[in-house]
């Protein structure tokens, strides 16, 4: 009886934790340190552009060169998907070809609510 | 400041471009980094694919830094001095992608090729570069990049060799920012353990 309300809470917590409870600016810190020798926001890169990445389906951007792995992976990026693969891309996406992971929940959070961030806007 | 680092950095690299041949260099660069993936060259798997997809990663970032080095020189922006060693780092990331290339294709892999010219300068907006601070900032900034996807991509390998190759490359990417952000007249970092993070 006393450890469901504790339960609820730590549901609530891990749900805000994946679903944006992020900080957008240190988002934009840790993309501009971990993510930019690779993406960029506008240009295809050595990996894809990054606008409007939250809520697009993965795979999706034309005139880039996806893993077959990934173009065929039928995942939509919202931010459980997106800390999934940002947690492990190679667990998620068996064949990918990114390989670079994030091992803190918190930068992940932090990076996703600057993405989503960047996504609302044009 | 920044231009005695650079007047003194110059002849050095003069003297390394000139007097060692790029070939000899980099088939040395190409044999050593080979030489640890002899063992697993022999049969194909599925883990050895995934080293080769993020080894073409990794070729696609020395694609990019090789475009980005040929872009400045080529802007007309740079003083002499300072041409040398952005010319030395480029044939340094010459014998990375080299080397890589090499390594791809014992592994049976199929090396990613060059994007154009013109894409890079698009994808870098080399049309903002207006002085030679301007270049070497753009310069600064890729091979930051590049230090932190090869510390990152280290675990990712399943194979202990080729993740020692992603570290050898970060060493050089960090010698390359180094010298570039004192070119610049910037700080070193404050603080320890800041690459990577
Ligand atoms: C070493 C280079 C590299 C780094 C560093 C890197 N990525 Fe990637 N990323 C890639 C590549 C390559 C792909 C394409 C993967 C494929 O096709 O299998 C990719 C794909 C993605 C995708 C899928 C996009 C789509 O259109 O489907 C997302 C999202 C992503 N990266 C996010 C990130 C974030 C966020 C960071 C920083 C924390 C990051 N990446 C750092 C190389 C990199």
């Amino acid at each position: 009886m006393n450890g469901r309300p504790i339960v609820a809470a730590m549901l609530a917590l891990c749900f805000a934790h994946a679903h944006g409870a992020g900080d957008p600016a240190r988002g934009a810190e840790l993309y501009e340190a971990r993510c930019t020798g690779c993406h960029s926001l506008d240009a295809n890169r050595i990996g894809p552009m990054h606008r409007r990445v939250v809520g697009r389906k993965a795979g999706s951007v034309r005139d880039y060169a996806y893993s077959p792995a990934l173009g065929k992976s039928k995942l939509t990026w919202s931010e459980a998907n997106l800390d999934r693969w940002l947690a492990n891309p190679e667990a998620l996406v068996p064949g990918q070809k990114m390989g670079y992971s994030v091992p803190e929940s918190a930068d992940r959070a932090d990076i996703i609510a600057y993405l989503r961030r960047e996504t609302s806007t044009p | 400041m920044s231009k005695i680092i650079v007047a003194q950095q110059a002849p050095l690299a003069r003297r390394n471009f000139l007097g060692q041949s790029g070939g000899v260099l980099l088939s040395a660069t190409a044999i050593s980094l080979m030489a640890g993936c002899e063992t697993m060259a022999q049969s194909s798997n599925k883990s050895e694919s995934q080293d080769v997809a993020i080894l073409n990663t990794a070729l696609g970032l020395e694609h990019e830094a090789i475009n980005a080095y040929q872009l400045g020189a080529e802007s007309g922006l740079l003083d002499k001095g300072v041409l040398d060693v952005a010319v030395k780092f480029q044939s340094d990331h010459k014998a990375h992608r080299d080397a890589l290339i090499a390594t791809i294709q014992k592994l049976g892999g199929k090396p990613v090729m060059e994007m154009k010219m013109g894409d890079y300068a698009k994808a870098l907006k080399a049309d903002t570069l207006k002085s030679q601070a301007d270049v070497l900032a753009l310069a600064a900034k890729l091979e930051m990049g590049a230090i932190n996807a090869y510390l990152g991509v280290i675990p990712a390998f399943k194979s202990g060799d080729l993740a020692k190759v992603a570290g050898r490359l970060a060493a050089d990417e960090t010698m390359h920012w180094t010298v570039l952000s004192q070119a610049l007249g910037r700080p070193l970092p404050n603080k320890a353990l800041s690459f990577g993070a």
